[in-house]
């Protein structure tokens, strides 16, 4: 399982905003522990035991001298307070600039678009015809600052990969960008931050971080169209692919499949996950997912399939094939 | 008994004017509470304004007249409402239900051109933002006007059915108090209503 | 009608009996005391004995069921208010149950999405708009007047009108729960999830309404609260001697004055849009989603302090009275109450650091964010220098307050945490948030307020609740409380977005999650506990007397509980600490009438007695028009036109509710110079009354 978590950073973004975090959690630690201690000193010096006479002759006018000291040793709390607040805004400030510097001529610019309930994805690339479009898997380079542009053609999500940055969100009628630097390599998962409907819980997506070698062959290989069935079934699979409701919502590249309500499904089997990360891409899987979506992620907008066993098994044939 | 004397209170009196009873604090309260609704209208307002090149967006300004006579008559109800609230201070109870008669129709005046004044404003609610922004910023202070009017009635039938009440005269200055607040919202409205979209 | 006789005969019969033993308890009194005396001291009891039964028949509630809906007392009204608070923190609990059991274990399937989203709106809605805030106003519309020496909280009727109000949005909410038609867009409602396109049917809808009873509700409150505040103090209570309490509640209700409206006018936009197509939030003709997250939040960290400062009320009023010492730094305290309340207007923008807003103006909120850390750390130590000046008792009230000390510190250090942007972005919208969140208002707001439910409790019913229950209820609701939300930090910062009613088992998040529903099995617990206490206290706990923590506060003046009209006569107040510090012979107010609802009208700084003011009976009209405001409200959901046409009901209520009764028993006496002036018209006009 890919990994999906703040603490272990793979990128200079989410190490910057540990180290702040730490920091915090330490500075704020040690006030914490003090505080505590302040108050059980309080609590034990001139305790009554318990059951006490509540209606005992209260301390109506304390004694000023005491009343001063406490009121210095709250003064000096606050202006303490005071300064290790200043230290967090100062701390904060820079690290946020660091953040926000990564901008790189020599960019790859990833944009995506949120969706009820999956992730699209396409590469820019000044020539169309070398535009790669794909869903919920996003590869990139190691080392490399990615730009993302982020957008929504229905709700708002939030575009979340905590090992490597903070959250940006999607919303609709903006753009909103954000850019990403792993320095490890790895896959590492994502997932929608902000609340968006029934299947919020199911839509993640993996990033692939890879060296650069390894991304250019795939980015290659993604760019290329559908692979032609090879044997009968896969050639039987692609037909009922193409005269069942499928072709209504998926892009298969190559063929008359062009629709882009659903994710794009030219290279559907070189994908680690199916329905957004929901699944592992396995023939079982995707059988099921194919047959009755619904079981597995109530609410998402694929509808059933009745398919005959036979038809299945070459629509699955053909559709692992798109590698 | 006691050695210190108590606090006999027999001899206050049971009313008065301004901020000495509890009837002004709840006029404020209103006023500040529905104020501070009309200053997020504002802030909405240029809010979708600020984006925008073209303002209003794909539709014609509102037409300046019927604005600029509500915007008069409303002004001028300032000098029956003056005298309204000198009326029931000094108790007079002939100068009230006169100057509150006169309040009636000032208010009935305003709500009917307001009621015109939709027909002239050159955009729908359900058009854009704008169109909707506006609309909902008019209709308010409307629900205003009404409110009003339907509380000058009420009160002015008090003054004729009786019993007439030292505290009633405190609701009538009162009320004059809240129809300041509802004066002094529509200057402003109607600048930025009629005036904002030609000027920015 | 022969019911209504007898019931008059069986009460006159009551009465009798009850004079007789009066009189034969005053008697054995006076033959004890000396003898020169007995005759003076019998007349004067017997004196007080008549006032008392006649202000009691002038400001009980009317007898039978129809009393009960009538009633316009502020006790009366506030316990209401409190149950009613109460009974949603139970059902939002239940809910909060449910999904502990959802998410205890991953790709649970004991709820499915589409109920699982509702439950956590309505979790989050109810704890918010039907608990927490109302939860507060109604301790201060029970407590406030007390506290303050009133006879009655100020605006009655409309007291009586915010709590129907509330009642009646509340229920609509949850009848709509009930029927499958819960809102199911989160408790913040972000469009477009909760617009016309993609919140279809009806469920926001009920929401966005809810919204508007609860504001209208809390507006009446606050006014109520603010009035009473100004003009209705004990002579001698000039602003310097409030009571802390007293100040959170008056900071409370400014900050619901300042809030309310911009939610109130968000929801109504949001109503628009899904009812007649106006375009507010609509991006494809020029409205844009972030204006709601601008509305929804300006008005929404704010209702984070309202919550939060009445705790910090209760938590001065109960820290005093254990320490056995006046509060540390009462002025310090003052101001970090009313400057929080005016910093949290100034943060709302941290709710929005990940929408992509200018990163500038995002560093200024960080400062504003962090900056509220000061009046809040000046009111820590305030309280730790209390109890270390003063001589502590563990009292259960007192236990609670200590808890708070611990789970809100830590709740306001994640706080600050998050004030940082770069932080926030990895944090915000996971459980890190739900803790830090869950860490402050139950921390800094439940805490405080079972404290307070334990401190009042006395005073309310009469009676003690049980010290070792009480007790025992603290340590099962902390031990729990902790168990169930600290785990939350981890999960959030190991990647668990809120707001998910599932999620895969190889993320390694099931056994966290295990432990923080083995937790909210304790809290639950907890809560039960102090059910249980109260229930049992009601019947068989120790009788309270007066003042049972010998607190110095001017409710403890009075019985427990108090009397209909809370004090005999008026209280007047020497000091901060009233109780503590007062001679024996401490004047009160005389000459109030008691024949009818007289109060006293105080200035608003000196608090020295400028009116008197006539209160108005009880009525049945605020139910009325709650109900034609209810009914308005409703129709509204489904139809524009029920706003003109539902105006006429209400109109024709709130005229039933002002009008003048025909006869007025009180004489009536202009100010001076009004007298001065225009004295002869009011003597014609006197003429021409009668």
């Amino acid at each position: 399982m890919p990994s999906q978590s703040a603490l272990s950073p793979a990128g200079p973004q989410a190490g910057r905003i540990i180290s702040l975090w730490w920091m915090m959690f330490y500075v704020t630690g040690a006030v914490f522990l003090i505080v505590m201690a302040f108050l059980m000193a309080a609590l034990v010096r001139r305790r009554r035991p318990y059951g006490g006479a509540a209606a005992d002759v209260p301390d109506v006018r304390p004694e000023p001298s005491g009343e001063r000291r406490m009121s210095h040793v709250v003064l000096t709390g606050v202006a303490l307070t005071v300064v290790i607040l200043f230290v967090f805004l100062v701390r904060s400030y820079v690290t946020g600039r660091a953040l926000d510097s990564l901008h790189e001529q020599d960019h790859l610019t990833v944009k995506v678009v949120g969706h009820q309930w999956w992730w699209e994805v396409s590469y820019d690339n000044a020539t169309a015809a070398y535009t790669v479009t794909t869903a919920n898997e996003i590869h990139i380079p190691v080392g490399r600052p990615v730009l993302f542009k982020l957008s929504s053609t229905d709700v708002i999500h939030s575009f979340w990969v905590p090992n490597l940055h903070g959250k940006t969100d999607l919303v609709p009628g903006h753009e909103n960008v954000t850019w990403l630097k792993a320095d490890r390599e790895g896959v590492y998962r994502g997932q929608c931050a902000e609340f968006c409907g029934h299947q919020h819980a199911h839509m993640a997506f993996t990033v692939v971080v890879e060296p650069y070698e390894k991304f250019k062959a795939w980015y290659d290989a993604q760019l290329a169209a559908a692979q032609e069935p090879s044997t009968e079934s896969q050639k039987q699979g692609r037909q009922v692919f193409l005269s069942s409701p499928c072709v209504m919502c998926h892009t298969v590249r190559g063929t008359d499949a062009g629709s882009r309500v659903g994710p794009d499904l030219t290279h559907v089997a070189s994908r680690g996950t199916l329905a957004a990360g929901t699944l592992e891409n396995t023939r079982g899987h995707l059988a099921g997912w194919v047959v009755d979506s619904q079981q597995i992620k109530p609410g998402n907008r694929m509808p059933p399939n009745n398919l005959e066993p036979a038809d299945l098994q070459a629509l699955l044939d053909y559709l692992q094939s798109l590698k | 008994m006691s050695a210190r004397p108590n606090i006999d209170v027999s001899n206050l009196p049971t009313f008065a004017f301004g901020h000495r009873p509890l009837t002004w604090w709840c006029t404020w309260s209103l006023i500040l509470m529905e104020g501070g609704m009309f200053v997020v209208l504002f802030a909405t307002y240029f809010f979708l304004r600020t984006p925008v090149p073209d303002w209003p967006p794909g539709v014609n300004y509102p037409r300046l007249f019927w604005g600029t006579v509500n915007l008069v008559v409303i002004l001028l109800s300032c000098v029956p409402n003056h005298w309204a609230k000198k009326a029931a201070e000094g108790l007079d109870l002939r100068g009230v239900r006169l100057w509150l008669l006169v309040m009636i129709g000032f208010a009935l005046a305003a709500t009917v051109i307001r009621f015109v004044e939709f027909g002239y404003l050159n955009c729908r609610w359900d058009q854009n933002a704008y169109g909707s922004v506006v609309w909902v910023s008019m209709g308010a202070h409307l629900l205003h006007l009404v409110t009003d009017l339907l509380d000058t009635i009420v009160l002015l039938a008090l003054f004729v059915i009786g019993p007439i009440e030292g505290k009633r005269f405190v609701d009538a200055s009162e009320n004059a108090l809240y129809w300041y607040f509802v004066v002094a919202l529509w200057v402003p409205l109607y600048v930025v209503i009629y005036w904002v979209p030609r000027w920015m | 009608m022969p019911g209504r006789k007898e019931d008059d005969r069986a009460e006159r019969a009551a009465s009798l009996e009850a004079a007789r033993t009066d009189i034969e308890a005053l008697r054995a009194y006076a033959a004890g005391v000396d003898a020169a005396r007995t005759d003076d001291l019998l007349a004067d009891d017997i004196a007080d004995e008549h006032e008392r039964r006649a202000l009691a028949k002038t400001w009980g509630d009317g007898p039978g069921f129809w009393g009960w809906l009538a009633s316009t007392n502020h006790k009366t009204v506030g316990r209401r208010f409190i149950y009613t608070a109460f009974g949603f923190f139970i059902l939002a609990g239940i809910l909060a149950v449910l999904m502990r059991v959802q998410l205890a274990r991953p790709e649970s399937r004991f709820l499915n999405p589409d109920l699982y989203n509702q439950i956590f709106t309505m979790h989050g809605t109810t704890m918010m708009f039907l608990f927490a805030v109302p939860v507060m106003e109604a301790v201060a519309v029970y407590v406030l007047p007390l506290m303050l020496g009133a006879r009655n909280i100020a605006f009655p009727r409309l007291n009586a009108f915010s709590y129907w109000v509330y009642l009646f949005g509340g229920v609509m909410l949850w009848v709509a729960f009930v029927l499958n038609v819960g809102p199911d867009a989160g408790w913040f409602s972000y469009v477009p999830l909760s617009g016309p396109e993609y919140g279809a049917g009806k469920r926001v809808d009920f929401w966005a309404q809810m919204i508007t009873f609860t504001e209208v509700s809390a507006l009446c409150v606050a006014t109520e609260i603010i009035t009473t505040f100004f003009k209705m103090r004990a002579p001698g209570m000039s602003l310097n001697r409030v009571p802390v309490y007293c100040w959170s509640v008056l900071v409370m209700a400014f900050m619901v004055f300042f809030a309310m409206p911009t939610i109130a006018w968000a929801s109504a936009c949001l109503m628009m849009d899904r009812l007649i197509g106006t375009h507010f939030f609509n991006p494809a003709e020029g409205g844009d989603p972030i204006l709601w997250q601008h509305l929804f939040w300006f008005f929404g960290h704010p209702e984070v302090y309202i919550i939060f400062i009445p705790g910090t009320g209760f938590v001065s009023t109960i820290l005093s009275t254990f320490s056995r010492r006046p509060i540390f730094g009462y002025t310090a305290l003052v101001l970090a109450l009313v400057s929080t309340g005016f910093i949290g207007f100034g943060l709302w923008v941290h709710h929005m650091f990940a929408t992509g807003l200018p990163r500038m103006g995002e560093s200024f909120f960080t400062g504003a964010t962090i900056m509220i850390a000061i009046p809040a750390g000046v009111q820590i130590f305030c309280w730790i220098a209390t109890l270390w000046g003063g001589r502590p008792v563990f009292k259960s009230p007192m236990m609670f307050v200590l808890g708070f000390f611990f789970i809100f510190v830590i709740g306001g250090m994640t706080g600050v945490m998050q004030g940082a942007v770069p932080v926030d972005l990895q944090v915000h919208d996971t459980y890190f948030v739900v803790a830090h969140f869950h860490y402050v208002l139950i921390g800094g707001a439940v805490f405080p307020l079972f404290g307070a439910f334990h401190y009042w409790f006395p005073k309310v019913t009469g009676r003690l609740l049980s010290e070792k229950l009480g007790h025992a209820t603290f340590w099962v609701m902390f031990v729990g409380f902790n168990l169930t939300f600290f785990p939350m930090h981890i999960l959030g910062l190991r990647g668990m977005p809120r707001r998910v009613y599932t999620y895969q088992p190889n993320l390694g998040w099931g056994d966290l999650n295990m432990l923080a529903s083995a937790g909210g099995v304790l809290l639950t617990l907890g809560v039960l506990l102090f059910i249980v206490n109260a229930l049992r206290s009601l019947r068989a706990g120790a009788l309270a007397g007066d003042n049972p923590w010998g607190a110095a506060t001017l409710e403890w003046a009075t019985s427990s509980p108090p009397p209909a009209y809370n004090f005999l006569r008026p209280p007047t107040v020497d000091s901060r600490d009233t109780l503590w510090t007062q001679p024996a012979d401490q004047p009160v107010v005389i000459g109030l009438r008691s024949d009818v609802r007289e109060v006293l009208v105080t200035r608003a700084l000196d608090a020295e007695p400028d009116l008197k003011t006539e209160f108005p009976d009880s009525s049945i009209w605020p139910l009325l028009a709650a109900l034609a405001t209810t009914a308005m409200f409703i129709g509204t959901i489904f139809t524009p036109w029920a706003l003109p046409v539902g105006m006429l009901p209400v109109f024709v209520t709130l005229t039933g509710w002002f009008w003048p009764k025909k006869k007025r028993l009180a004489e009536e006496r202009p100010p001076e110079e009004v007298k001065e002036k225009h004295g002869e018209r009011w003597l014609k006009l006197q003429e021409q009354e009668s």
